[in-house]
């Protein structure tokens, strides 16, 4: 069983999270246009290479950025939403 | 084969006899023997018949690297299918018989296919029996003669649930070199756990001895001083069976699985001796020189009395000294390497640069001698030019493929050796080491150094310190020959034991066009038996690089997979575990008659039982209550979420597409929930119970989502507002209809006039004696107030209330009545008449949505949409005065031929006494008055009319009722 760390409880196995998709930027909705907005609503980024995403630890309730390569199957690290300099 | 005399530290117990029954015959062995040992010491000639061709087989590797003795064990009152003789170690009283057998193993009827052999060529049922008449025929065929053992069906079940367990190291396979990491890695000080699958560790530290008592000592030494160190967990008779991410191994015990974690892991599998390929290689008496070495040292049965040992490495030596010492006479030493540079021993004939190309049998079909030959460059051989030799054993020591299959799954790389003609890991994923044989390294002090150096690096891994480079270790010996393969015109030259393949079928199989390794597995099926290719993957290589004439490391590998070695679906089955929530008032529920439903996880009643009534019956007494008097229902299922703080009315305003920053204090307002594409998600009450307190209401189903989302929009928002998700904290029951109040007033001090606690107001005061927040909501139409409160104390409360409604009529109703009566209302269930890609304009929930909020989630999809046309609208129906049935629900609505939408929900209401629904359906038919045709089972259409919502009450007057008189006088 794959060991996800989460930033507050540290090393669980990867069944106490669930994957919540890409950390994406909302564009401003007041500026986008249509077809930007569907975009952002619809279309996701779906090639194998070091991705940034939501996870959530079930158990603890705690929301934090996964950085993992997919392609290497390999969590680069984890962070608190915001704290990525850390 | 017989008992030798006490061999030093043997396996076997003398002073315990084991009495068994083999194939209709008593026979008896010693404790520590295995069933295969016994056998073989009682002189038992054969232990099986081979897969497909029905030839007597006896042992091969004694190692369960191959299944030639496989047996079907009765014990205790129940069978198991497919033991495996050669390590299932004998407990005594067994009844054995040998799988795969018709009519016993002696006069198996099967051994005739031997000699059909031609019309059995590979794949050959690939080219037949595809008839679709004949199929069945065939396919019963197969199946009765394909099969192994028996299943017993009336065997006890037996539970085997699952242990964890953590380590520092786990060292897989406890011979020198895995010993050797054991130490290194406990004198570092990790905490170590060591497998091994034999039933005592030293592996072939103590067989593979060449009668050299040095060597015996130093082994016995190693072994003491795992024993006697308490940073290591030995774990004998076990087997790691995998390897999975982040070093999660699960260990196979005789009992049950237990799963691993390990900080590093240290492989030290070995190597599985491999057999050579020569005519008739799988006689009985044909064995692999480290089998009679394991028979010798640990189970002292003496494997022949004249043998002859087939060389093409060092180790067959130390097989020749092991069974000169036991008093087997030494025929030859058939050497195919020209030069054979080791100490032979005294007497005995070294033919050197010769290969055994055929085993000779005697008209019992075991081993009687030996043709050997001078092979050419090229393999072949002059057939005039060969030599017999009399024997009655044959050890075949020609070369080793390692055992990586873990190190493969953990994604290592490797890299075919020249030296060892063996893969080798050539890289290796963080935290996982090789060492011994597996890594490429046979001599007995390098195995001890290789290991001691993979232990070391493997703990300093474990304790987070950056591995030093392992120095790289050279093996100057050649312990495998690059071709001990030969071919034969008559074939029976054995590649894979398991499935009876020979050499011929290679060649067959890539003339045929399966010459890609993949290819020629599946369609040979190589390395598909039970033993998965652990005496024939190496050959099989080797033989497709010959054909192809290409190097062995281009061919490559299959890849390897779970589990290691077989194990038992009781090991493997797990307890079926359903979660079942049930809130706090269960037992008054079941104490009412209630007739359960599951609503997700959740146990809800579906109607309460009355009798004389059926359901349908039981239902509308419910639905009946609720409108003329009063009804208790259960909606503690429903999500419950606080928000407070500064910014919780804005961070209302942002997740509902509703207004709330204007909310009262004090009152309720309809909250809906759209996600960023504008579908619809959830729905729910909103109270505003201060003005940074807010508290609502969200779908039994959504609570655990609707709760997280929350929580994850503001971590992105960082407004100042905290979050409580309080559904298992809170119950909550809705008491509803005309008598609600007056019910209530009995059990209260609170004000429940109609101006001081209007519709839709929320207020906090004391019933039954318990704080509860009540809303003034009508769900199900009538005046009615949802209480919630602690949970423990909900079934005083509901106690109170049932007594207190009893002079009213009043009856509990449940999750049935409850949908009905909303339906009348024509109130949207999200989930069930909206689906997963309903947004609010479709549902004609345009009311809820305030499009002016400078933003919420799903605005700005909401303003794309309402530009486009609407794809479907939620409208009510009524079936037609002279419908001749009723649609269900999702049964279809068709318009011109086409599909035109669908049902979403339906009833008899017993309160209009007509049939009502709701369905989503094409916009051009959503006119009220128009007329639907709906097909329903059969193919007959349904008339429907378009209604307007509500169906009942249209100015809801009956949620606002204000009694004119209470109980005690007073005017309301």
């Amino acid at each position: 069983m794959k060991i996800m760390t989460c930033p507050i409880n540290g090393a669980r196995p990867v069944s106490e999270f669930a994957y919540a998709g890409a950390l994406r930027d909302m564009p401003d909705p007041a500026t986008a246009t249509d077809e930007q907005w569907a975009a952002y609503v619809f279309n996701k980024q779906g090639k194998a290479g070091i991705k940034r995403e939501w996870w959530y630890h079930i158990a603890s309730g705690v929301w934090f950025i996964a950085e993992r390569d997919t392609a290497a199957d390999r969590v680069i690290r984890t962070y608190l939403f915001g704290k990525e300099a850390a | 084969m017989k008992r030798l005399p006490p061999q030093p530290d043997e396996w076997i117990d003398r002073s315990r006899t084991l009495d068994f029954r083999f194939e209709g015959r008593a026979v008896n062995g010693f404790a520590g023997d295995t069933l295969a040992s016994a056998l073989l010491a009682a002189g038992e000639a054969f232990l099986g018949r081979s897969f497909k061709y029905h030839r007597p087989r006896s042992v091969l590797s004694l190692a369960n690297h191959d299944v030639n003795a496989l047996m079907q064990v009765t014990h205790k009152g129940h069978s198991r299918p497919n033991v495996r003789a050669d390590v299932t170690p004998l407990a005594g009283g067994e009844v054995v018989t040998a799988v795969n057998t018709f009519g016993g193993l002696a006069a198996d009827k099967g051994r005739f296919l031997d000699r059909l052999g031609a019309f059995l060529p590979v794949g050959f049922y690939y080219k037949a029996f595809y008839s679709k008449r004949w199929f069945p025929y065939w396919e019963r065929m197969f199946r009765f003669m394909t099969g192994l053992g028996r299943v017993d069906v009336a065997a006890p079940r037996v539970r085997t649930p699952k242990r964890y367990a953590f380590c520092d190291v786990l060292v897989v396979g406890g011979g020198p070199s895995g010993l050797a990491a054991a130490l290194a890695a406990a004198d570092a000080g990790a905490k170590v756990v060591l497998v091994d699958e034999n039933q005592q560790v030293g592996g072939s530290g103590l067989f593979a001895l060449g009668a050299d008592a040095a060597q015996h000592k130093q082994m016995n030494e190693l072994v003491l001083a795992i024993r006697s160190n308490r940073r290591i967990e030995v774990m004998t008779g076990c087997f790691a069976s995998g390897y999975y991410t982040d070093h999660w191994v699960p260990i196979v015990t005789p009992t049950c699985i237990v799963k691993m974690r390990a900080a590093a892991v240290v492989l030290a599998g070995g190597a599985y001796e491999q057999p050579a390929v020569f005519r008739n290689n799988d006689l009985p008496g044909v064995m692999l020189g480290s089998a009679a070495q394991r028979l010798i040292h640990r189970y002292a049965v003496k494997p022949c009395e004249r043998a002859v040992v087939f060389a093409g490495n060092d180790d067959a030596y130390r097989v020749a000294a092991d069974l000169a010492a036991v008093g087997v006479v030494i025929a030859a030493i058939v050497d195919l390497r020209p030069a054979a540079p080791n100490s032979v021993p005294a007497g005995v004939e070294v033919r050197r640069g010769m290969a055994v190309v055929e085993a000779l049998a005697d008209r019992r079909g075991l081993l009687r001698g030996v043709r050997i030959a001078t092979p050419a460059a090229d393999g072949t051989w002059d057939h005039a030019a060969t030599e017999e030799i009399a024997c009655d054993g044959l050890m075949v020591s020609v070369g080793f493929a390692p055992a990586l299959a873990l190190a493969y799954q953990a994604g290592a790389r490797m890299r075919f050796d020249m030296q060892t003609q063996q893969f080798v890991p050539a890289t290796l994923p963080d935290g996982l080491f090789v060492c011994g044989r597996a890594n490429g390294i046979h001599t007995l002090p390098l195995k001890l150094a290789d290991g001691a150096e993979a232990g070391a690096a493997a703990a300093a891994v474990a304790h987070g310190l950056a591995p030093h480079p392992r120095a790289a270790m050279i093996e100057t010996a050649q312990p495998s020959h690059p071709y001990p393969i030969f071919e034969h015109p008559r074939g029976r030259n054995f590649v894979d034991f398991d499935e009876d393949l020979q050499l011929k079928d290679f060649f067959n199989a890539a003339q045929e066009g399966y010459d890609n390794i993949e290819l020629l597995k599946r369609f040979s099926t190589v390395g598909m038996g039970p033993s998965q290719g652990k005496h024939s993957n190496m050959n099989a290589i080797r033989i497709l690089a010959k054909i192809r004439g290409e190097p062995v490391e281009k061919v490559g590998t299959t890849t390897s997979r779970p589990m290691f070695h077989p194990v038992p679906m009781a090991h493997l089955a797990g307890r079926a575990f359903q979660v079942e929530r049930s809130t706090p008032l269960h037992a008054r529920h079941v104490a009412a008659g209630a007739v359960w439903m599951p609503a997700g996880q959740w146990q809800r009643p579906e109607y309460y039982a009355v009798a004389g009534l059926r359901r349908e019956a039981a239902i509308t007494a419910e639905v009946v209550a609720v409108r003329e008097a009063a009804g208790l229902i259960d909606v503690g299922t429903l999500g419950k979420i606080e928000v407070y703080g500064p910014d919780a009315a804005l961070f209302l305003e942002r997740v509902y597409t509703g207004r709330f920053a204007n909310l009262k204090v004090g009152m309720t307002r309809y909250g809906l929930m759209v996600d960023e594409s504008a579908v619809v998600i959830d729905d729910g009450v909103i109270a505003r119970l201060s003005e940074e307190h807010f508290y609502f209401t969200t779908t039994t189903s959504g609570s655990a989502t609707v709760y997280r989302e929350l929580t994850r929009w503001n971590t992105i928002w960082g407004l100042n507002v905290g979050i409580t998700n309080l559904t298992g904290h809170l119950a909550a029951m809705n008491l509803a209809g005309p008598a609600a109040r007056r019910i209530l007033k009995t059990l209260t001090d609170g004000n429940l006039s109609d101006a001081l606690f209007p519709y839709l107001g929320a207020r906090e005061m004391r019933v039954a004696g318990v704080a509860a927040r009540l809303l003034r909501v009508g769900f199900v139409g009538e005046l009615g107030y949802e209480l919630h409160m602690a949970a423990d104390c909900a079934p005083h409360v509901w106690d109170a209330l049932t007594s207190a409604g009893k002079p009213f009529g009043m009856r509990p109703f449940g999750v049935e009545a409850q949908r009905l009566l909303r339906l009348e209302k024509g109130h949207v269930i999200i989930g069930q008449d909206t689906d997963g890609l309903t947004n609010p304009l479709e549902a004609s929930m345009q009311w809820a949505v305030k499009m002016d909020k400078p933003f919420f989630v799903g605005q700005r999809s909401l303003q794309i949409l309402a530009k486009q046309p609407l794809r479907q609208k939620l409208v009510g129906f009524v079936l037609a005065d002279d419908a001749t049935g009723v649609p269900k629900e999702c049964h279809l609505v068709i318009e011109a031929g086409a599909i035109a939408g669908r049902v979403t929900s339906i009833a008899h209401s017993p309160t209009l006494k007509r049939v009502i629904g709701m369905a989503l359906i094409a916009p051009e038919l959503a006119t009220p008055g128009r007329s639907l045709k709906i097909r329903i089972d059969g193919a007959l259409e349904i008339e429907a009319v378009v209604t307007d919502l509500p169906f009942y009450d249209k100015d809801g007057g009956r949620q606002r009722i204000a009694d004119g008189v209470d109980m005690l006088g007073e005017a309301a």
